[in-house]
C-alpha cells in the first residue's frame, strides 16, 4: 500500500511570531518551527498501515521554502517514512489555503498512491481548509477529522467525529483522509531513524516541474488576502479576589452581573 | 439583486446556534449592501427547521430535502450549493465554523475557484466586500482579512454573533438536487452516539467550564461538570488532565486542542501555559479558580478566585443553582 503523507512547518506556539510589515506573511526565518503537531499522527497512521499491509511506501510530500521544510520532510523520514518530495518555488510564498491545496494536488497527481493522509488541521492559521480542497481537486470526496482508519478489499472503513459522537464512513481506494490527535500514539524518532532518514530520498520540485500555473498561487494569486495584521493587546487586569469562605459569593455576584445567569 | 447566503448548519432539521447567530448577521450585511438575504436548507425535516429560521427573521430559503444528504459524506450538499451558486451567482456565503461547515465551505470554494476564510469573528462591510476579522497564532494576531474571488466564502464562528428573533415570512424556493453517483462515493454506514450528558461541545458552547491538572484526579472532574451544568455549559479539559487520561481528547483545549471562543470561560486548577492560552484566549470573558496567586491565567482573566477549587467549586455551584431557582 503506497500512502503520501501531507506534512506542513508550523511556528511554535510559544515563540514569538513576527510578521512581514509589507505583505503581512509569517517571517518564518525569524521564528523557531516545528512539524505541524497532528501530523505527527498522519504519519504513524501511514507507517502503521503500510506495515500492517507489507508492501508499499510512504511518502512525505511538503510545500514549504528549502532548506527549513527539509528539515520537517527529514523529521518525518527518521520517524520511518520511506521518501521525501518537498515543493519549494518563490513563487509560492503567500499561498493560502486553496493555492496550498492547488499545489498539493499538482504533486499528487505525479503519485502512486491508494492513501493520502493528512492532519485535520494546522497550528498557525487553524483552518482546516486544504483536506477537502484537495479532495475536490482531485476529483475525491476527502474524509476528514478521521479517529480511526481501517482498510480491506481496496476499501477504507473510517470513523468521523461528529457532534456528540461519530460516523463509520466507508469509501473506495485511492481515497484522502485528514486525521485528528489521538488517533494513534505517534512514535518518537531513535537515532538509529534519524541516521537512516539521512540516505533516504528527498525529491525536491520547483513550480515548472509540476505545470504550476503562477497566477494560482503565492500572494497574488491567492484568492484571500490579509489586508492588516495586529498584535494582540494585552488584556486589562481583571479583578482578582482571594478566598476568605466568600469567594463563591463574589464570583456568583460577578457572574449574575455579566447576565451569565 | 444579489444575493448573500448562509448556509443552516442543523441537524435533523434543527438548526444550531450559530446557524441563527449567521442569520442575524447576514441580515445586517445583506441591508448595508443593498442584498438579499436566503438561507440554503439540504437536509431532512425542513418543516422544524422552517419555523425556527422565520422565526429568527430568515426572509428566504433554498431547500432541498433529501436522505441522501444524510446518508453520503458533504459531497451531495457541496455540489448542490455549487451548482445553486452558479446559476445565482451569490456576492457571498456563509458557512458555519464547525468541521461539517468548514468542509463544506472549503469544498465550494475549491470547486468555484474562489477563497475561503475561517473561524470568522467579526465582518464589515467595505464596498463590495465583506472584511474579516480572524485571530491566528492561537489568538496573538488578530488580522483583517478579505476573499477577492467570488463569491466570497466565509467560516462564521460560534458565538461570534448573537441571534435575534425577528419575524419573517419566510419565502421558500424547492430546488431539485441531482445526486450523482459519484456524489455517493463516501457512504456513511452508521452513525455512534458517544457522549450521553448531552453537553454541548466546546466548540459551540456559549459557556465552557475547564478543568485541569489542579482538579487532582478524574473523579473530581464531576465538581467541573455539575457547574457546566447549572450555567447550560460544555466541559474543556487542559492538555495535562487529557493526557493523564482523565477526560476526553475531544474535549482538551489548546493548540493541539480545539481553540474556542465562548461568551463565558472559567478555568479551574488550571495554570494557563502559553499553548492552553492559543486555544481560549479569544474567550470574551475569562474567569479563573486556582490556589496559586502567581498562576499566569490570572493576567488573562476578567474575574478571578485565588483558593482552593475543593472549596470554591461546589460551593458556587449551590449558590448559582439558589439563585437561578430564586
Ligand atoms: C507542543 C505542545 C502542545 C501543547 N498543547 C496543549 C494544549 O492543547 N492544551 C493544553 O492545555 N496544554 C497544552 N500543552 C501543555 C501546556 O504547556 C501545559 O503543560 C498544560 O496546559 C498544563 O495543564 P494544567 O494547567 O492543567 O496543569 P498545571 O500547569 O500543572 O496547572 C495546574 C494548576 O492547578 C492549580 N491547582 C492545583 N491544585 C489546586 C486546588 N486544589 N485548587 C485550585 N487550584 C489548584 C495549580 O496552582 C496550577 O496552577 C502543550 C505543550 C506542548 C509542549
Ligand atoms: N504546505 C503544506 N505542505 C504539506 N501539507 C500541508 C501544507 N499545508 C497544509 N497541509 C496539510 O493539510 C493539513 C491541514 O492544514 P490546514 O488546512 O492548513 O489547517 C495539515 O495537517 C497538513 O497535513
Amino acid at each position: 500500500m503506497n500512502i503520501v503523507v501531507g506534512v506542513k512547518r508550523v511556528p511554535d506556539t510559544a515563540a514569538e511570531k513576527k510578521l512581514d510589515e509589507q505583505d503581512f506573511t509569517l517571517d518564518r526565518e525569524s521564528v523557531e518551527a516545528i512539524m505541524n503537531p497532528v501530523d505527527e499522527y498522519a504519519i504513524e497512521e501511514a507507517i502503521k498501515l503500510r506495515d500492517a499491509a507489507g508492501e508499499g511506501e510512504v511518502t512525505v510530500l511538503t510545500m514549504g521554502p528549502e532548506p527549513a521544510d527539509k528539515e520537517a520532510v527529514r523529521k518525518a523520514l527518521a520517524l520511518g517514512a520511506d521518501k521525501g518530495v518537498l515543493v519549494t518555488d518563490d513563487r509560492l510564498h503567500g499561498s493560502d489555503a486553496m493555492a496550498t491545496a492547488y499545489v498539493l494536488a499538482l504533486a499528487l497527481a505525479q503519485q502512486d498512491f491508494d492513501l493520502m493522509l493528512l492532519g485535520s488541521e494546522s497550528t498557525d492559521a487553524r483552518t482546516s481548509l486544504v483536506p477537502q480542497a484537495l479532495g475536490q481537486l482531485m476529483g475525491m470526496t476527502a474524509l476528514t477529522y478521521v479517529k480511526q482508519i481501517e482498510v480491506s478489499d481496496g476499501k477504507v472503513t473510517v470513523h468521523r467525529e461528529e457532534e456528540g459522537g461519530h460516523a463509520v464512513v466507508e469509501a473506495e481506494l485511492p481515497a484522502i483522509v485528514s486525521v485528528v490527535k489521538g488517533i494513534n500514539e505517534p512514535r518518537y524518532a531513535t537515532l538509529k531513524g534519524i541516521m537512516a532518514a539521512k540516505q533516504k530520498e528527498v525529491e525536491v520540485l520547483a513550480g515548472d516541474e509540476l505545470g504550476i500555473d503562477p497566477e494560482q498561487v503565492g500572494l497574488e494569486g491567492s484568492k484571500t488576502k490579509v489586508l492588516e495584521a495586529s498584535p494582540r493587546p494585552p488584556k486589562e487586569k481583571g479583578v482578582v479576589v482571594k478566598d476568605e469562605g466568600d469567594g463563591h459569593e463574589k464570583l456568583a455576584d460577578f457572574l449574575q452581573e455579566n447576565k451569565f445567569i | 439583486m444579489a444575493e448573500i447566503w448562509t448556509v443552516v448548519d442543523q441537524s435533523g432539521g434543527e438548526p444550531s446556534k450559530v446557524s441563527l447567530q449567521m442569520i442575524a448577521a447576514g441580515r445586517k450585511l445583506a441591508e448595508e449592501m443593498g442584498h438579499d438575504l436566503a438561507g440554503v436548507f439540504l437536509g431532512t425535516g425542513w418543516d422544524t427547521a422552517r419555523e425556527k429560521l422565520a422565526k429568527h427573521g430568515l426572509p428566504r430559503a433554498y431547500v432541498a430535502e433529501s436522505q441522501d444528504f444524510e446518508d453520503y459524506l458533504v459531497q451531495p450538499a457541496i455540489d448542490a450549493i455549487v451548482k445553486l451558486a452558479q446559476e445565482h451567482q451569490p456576492a457571498a456565503i456563509l458557512f458555519a465554523s464547525v468541521p461539517l461547515g468548514k468542509d463544506l465551505a472549503s469544498g465550494v470554494a475549491a470547486k468555484l475557484e474562489s477563497g475561503v476564510l475561517a473561524d470568522v469573528t467579526d465582518i464589515e462591510v467595505e464596498g463590495d466586500r465583506l472584511s474579516c476579522r480572524m485571530d491566528v497564532f492561537g489568538g496573538a494576531t488578530i488580522t483583517k482579512c478579505q476573499v477577492v474571488g467570488d463569491p466570497q466564502v466565509i467560516c462564521v464562528k460560534p458565538n461570534a454573533f448573537v441571534a435575534e428573533e425577528a419575524s419573517a415570512d419566510l419565502a421558500e424556493e424547492r430546488i431539485e438536487a441531482e445526486i450523482t453517483d459519484d456524489a455517493k462515493a463516501a457512504r456513511i454506514v452508521e452513525r455512534v452516539q458517544e457522549e450521553a450528558g448531552g453537553r454541548p461541545s466546546v466548540e459551540e458552547a456559549a459557556i465552557i467550564v475547564s478543568g485541569g491538572r489542579g482538579l487532582g484526579g478524574p473523579e473530581h472532574f464531576s465538581l467541573v461538570e455539575e457547574l457546566a451544568d447549572v450555567l447550560g455549559a460544555g466541559v474543556g479539559a487542559s492538555r495535562a488532565a487529557v493526557d493523564a487520561g482523565w477526560y476526553p481528547h475531544q474535549n482538551q483545549v489548546g493548540q493541539t486542542g480545539k481553540t474556542v471562543s465562548p461568551q463565558l470561560y472559567i478555568a479551574v486548577g488550571i495554570s494557563g501555559a502559553i499553548q492552553h492560552r492559543a486555544g481560549m484566549q479569544t474567550s470574551k470573558t475569562i474567569v479563573a479558580i486556582n490556589k496559586d496567586a502567581e498562576a499566569p491565567i490570572f493576567n488573562l482573566s476578567d474575574f478571578g478566585v485565588v483558593g482552593d477549587l475543593f472549596e470554591v467549586l461546589p460551593k458556587l455551584t449551590e449558590e448559582l443553582k439558589k439563585r437561578k431557582g430564586g
